[in-house]
């Protein structure tokens, strides 16, 4: 008797457990199946459904990145820039004249835990997903989207296979834009021919940046003397790699990472006495913020970032007051990324017209057509827009350190 | 009196396989009948290799009574062995004899590891074998973790430096990008393959310990000189246990491989963190209880996606629940509360019974 009430227990709580959100889904079901019949309905019938239809009808704009753990600043950066910039367009009378609501899930960086959260998001009846903020949760959740054919922007995910669906597209340059680019720009301004690498090999940020760099270098005509790789748990003492750079005489180190480990190469170079150029990616916006660090090491450093929030272009002043206003921080490429990726959703889906009663896969279809039409000036860079392959087309620009504060260079 | 326990265990066992086919078959239902959220469907087969783990690793911690903290390394062999034969030989067959192949090889592999590292281990006493595990899944992660494997026409490539040293033809495909891990895996894992292949690790690991074997491993986790002394070799049982564990983790891991489009071998997913989370599910469950590893597995798996409406504050109740059960399920004097409980509402309803009678 005693076991058939554990038993019984048991099969209610699991039913709970599993049902629980269920209604969110069949709500979002209950539309889609709205949609057809709207769709296979005489015209005006339509019309006149589609009038009721649209009484509180929202976009529903899903967001996914690590809110916690060891990389919970970007995912926050990217809920945040993203916040003002859905707070904006609801403002000013929302995209098609329906307002946006956007959800935010926490996917710890991991790739299994993303898939959940994409899941989540889906239960919560997203049409459209912005994220996801980190490369490795990415890769695990375009496989989703292209089985749901949702639409799909990553503000930040650079791996270079994140946009082999044709549903997923990308704000920020991937890692072989990066390493390109960073070892044009060396090369066009004979910055040195003598380059020493540092980079982490355990991440695919920088091991991804590093290849690419490292077969540009050698159409450019640079010779990378010493490549010195470090992994996520060996960060912290950079000595060795230094001095191994040091005496095969490079004149510059490029730095592809993240700025918590490269504020520690930079204070480890100067003890030791060795002062090359440094040169750093996107990874490395946000040394000059990083607390307890002699931003005076930092002098002279350049990096390629797409964004700089001291920058004095209107655009971007607005977007700093608010974000501090609002959230007590300054915001980082990543928010920056995460805003642009909503202006640019706005413009692709008021080009098509859609209207939110439409199915999820209708959605990507007509947003996507409408993608490579695009043309937008963002925090990210002026006149931004897609090739087919979901590329985004914007100049790289880079800045060098003086005085404590970013300076452009061009 | 043999009669009555073989009996017992009968009856023990056939609960575990009804109780999975129940809510297999239950799950099943609400699935098609459409009242299943999206978030629960992803998490079907997660929870079966969970609980394959957890069945796994309980009979090296219960049964064989060692310790093993290097569980999700053998998981990480089985993973990236099915994904390396998926994307290679595999990718020419059709999807269930690939999935087959994949399985028997992942199981093989992790076997031999585990085979491997138990010959010195195994024949010591004392913690070694946490301590060589511990090492050994760490190191199994770091190392995939700068491996770069291509294939092109004239035949596997590796490196341990980066892609480009692979030095590949044109026609070349790097496999596994070091710590980009492997990309665009085929995803043809399904919630009824999970659910087979757990009832066939229920099945094996259920009837060694019922077996002749099984009572030799016990025998020796509870008195290794007196077991010795009777002639049972200890290091040969040990070994026995701890391959199978292996094998089976093998297994899960070939079945996480399949489910996910991308493996990375990252400390979330195979690192320590992993391997401790396993054996949380084993000490949640009970140490030696098979039955309950499953259920300890399958809850601990479900809670904190269940509870992301708690927003930042997620993780926090998430250990706040973890310490709870913990306690509630073996503290020695929370423990004696729910056996007085269990005495206070079996005397009432004797009584109740008794009123009736009357």
């Amino acid at each position: 008797m005693k076991k058939w009430r554990i038993a019984a227990a048991a099969v209610v709580a699991s039913m709970m457990l599993a049902a629980c959100g269920g209604s969110a889904e069949e709500t979002t079901t209950a539309a889609t199946e709205a949609a057809a019949e709207e769709a296979e309905a005489a015209e005006t019938e339509a019309e006149a459904e589609e009038a009721e239809a649209s009484e509180g009808a929202v976009w529903t704009f899903g967001g996914l990145g690590p809110i916690t753990g060891s990389t919970a600043i970007y995912g926050t950066a990217v809920m945040n820039g993203a916040q003002i910039a859905v707070d904006e367009v609801n403002e000013a009378g929302g995209i098609n004249g329906y307002q946006v609501n956007w959800i935010f899930e926490d996917d710890e960086a991991g790739t299994e835990t993303a898939v959940n959260a994409y899941n989540a998001l889906k239960d919560q009846g997203m049409q459209m997903l912005i994220g996801t903020t980190t490369s490795g949760s990415c890769m695990a959740v375009i496989a989703e989207t292209e089985a749901d054919n949702m639409f799909q922007i990553t503000p930040s995910g650079t791996t270079a296979d994140i946009t082999a669906p044709a549903n997923v597209w990308r704000m920020c340059f991937s890692d072989p834009a990066q390493g390109t680019k960073s070892a044009e720009f060396i090369a066009t301004h004979e910055l040195a021919t003598k380059i020493g690498v540092i980079y982490d090999s355990s991440d695919t940020y920088s091991s991804g940046i590093y290849e690419n760099f490292a077969a540009e270098a050698a159409n450019q005509g640079l010779e990378i003397v010493a490549a010195e790789a470090f992994t996520s748990e060996s960060n912290t003492d950079f000595r060795t790699q230094l001095q191994i750079i040091q005496d095969a005489g490079a004149e510059l180190v490029f730095l592809p990472f993240y700025y918590t480990e490269a504020s520690l190469v930079l204070r480890q170079a100067n003890e030791m006495g060795y002062e090359p150029m440094f040169f750093g990616c996107d990874g490395m916006d946000g040394i000059l913020t990083l607390p307890d660090f002699d931003v005076s090491l930092a002098e002279g450093l350049m990096l390629l970032t797409p964004f700089a929030a001291d920058a004095t272009d209107d655009k971007t002043v607005s977007f700093v007051t608010k974000y501090e206003e609002k959230f007590g921080e300054t915001p980082n490429q990543f928010a920056a990324d995460a805003y642009d990726c909503v202006y640019v959703l706005k413009q692709a889906m008021e080009a098509a017209g859609v209207t939110p009663d439409m199915s999820v896969s209708d959605l990507c279809d007509a947003v996507c057509a409408e993608m490579v039409n695009v043309s937008y000036d963002g925090l990210t860079g002026a006149g931004i827009s897609f090739s087919e392959d979901g590329e985004p087309n914007k100049e790289p620009r880079a800045v060098r350190i003086e005085n404590g504060a970013y300076v452009m260079m061009d | 009196m043999k009669l009555k326990y073989r009996k017992r265990a009968l009856r023990y066992n056939l609960i575990t396989y009804g109780m999975v086919i129940f809510f297999y078959v239950l799950w099943e239902i609400m699935m098609n009948t459409g009242n299943m959220s999206s978030l629960m469907k992803g998490m079907l087969v997660s929870l079966c290799y969970y609980s394959m783990l957890a069945v796994s690793l309980n009979l090296v911690v219960g049964i064989s009574g060692e310790l093993s903290l290097g569980h999700a390394g053998f998981m990480c062999i089985g993973a990236f062995t099915g994904a390396i034969f998926a994307m290679t030989i595999g990718a020419a067959l059709p999807g269930w004899l690939e999935l087959l192949i994949a399985i028997i090889l992942g199981a093989l592999v992790s076997a031999a590891f585990g085979f491997l590292i138990g010959i010195p281990v195994l024949r010591l006493r004392g913690d070694y074998l946490a301590i060589v595990t511990l090492a050994f899944g760490e190191i199994i992660k770091n190392v995939i973790n700068v491996v770069y494997f291509g294939i092109d026409s004239r035949g596997p490539h590796i490196s341990f430096k980066d892609s480009l040293s692979l030095g590949l033809e044109p026609d070349g495909v790097t496999i596994i990008k070091g710590a980009q891990g492997i990309s665009r895996l085929p995803r043809n894992a399904t919630f009824t393959l999970g659910i087979i292949l757990l009832l066939i690790s229920l099945f094996i690991v259920l009837n060694l310990i019922n077996s002749r074997h099984g009572r030799a491993i016990m025998a020796i986790r509870d008195n290794r000189i007196a077991a010795e002394s009777i002639g049972i070799s200890a290091s040969k049982y040990k070994m026995l246990a701890f391959v199978i564990a292996s094998s089976i983790a093998g297994v899960a891991g070939v079945l996480y491989s399949h489910n996910l489009s991308t493996l990375q071998s990252t400390s979330a997913n195979f690192g320590y963190n992993q391997s401790i989370m396993i054996l949380v599910f084993v000490v949640l469950g009970g140490i030696g209880n098979i039955r309950n590893s499953v259920i300890a597995a399958t809850i601990l798996t479900i809670l904190p996606e269940k509870l992301r409406f708690l927003d930042d504050y997620r993780m926090l109740i998430y250990a706040v629940v973890l310490i709870a059960m913990m306690l509630f399920n073996s503290a020695p004097s929370a423990i004696e509360f729910r056996a007085r409980m269990a005495a206070k509402f079996a005397r009432r309803k004797n009584s109740a019974e008794v009123d009736d009678e009357r």
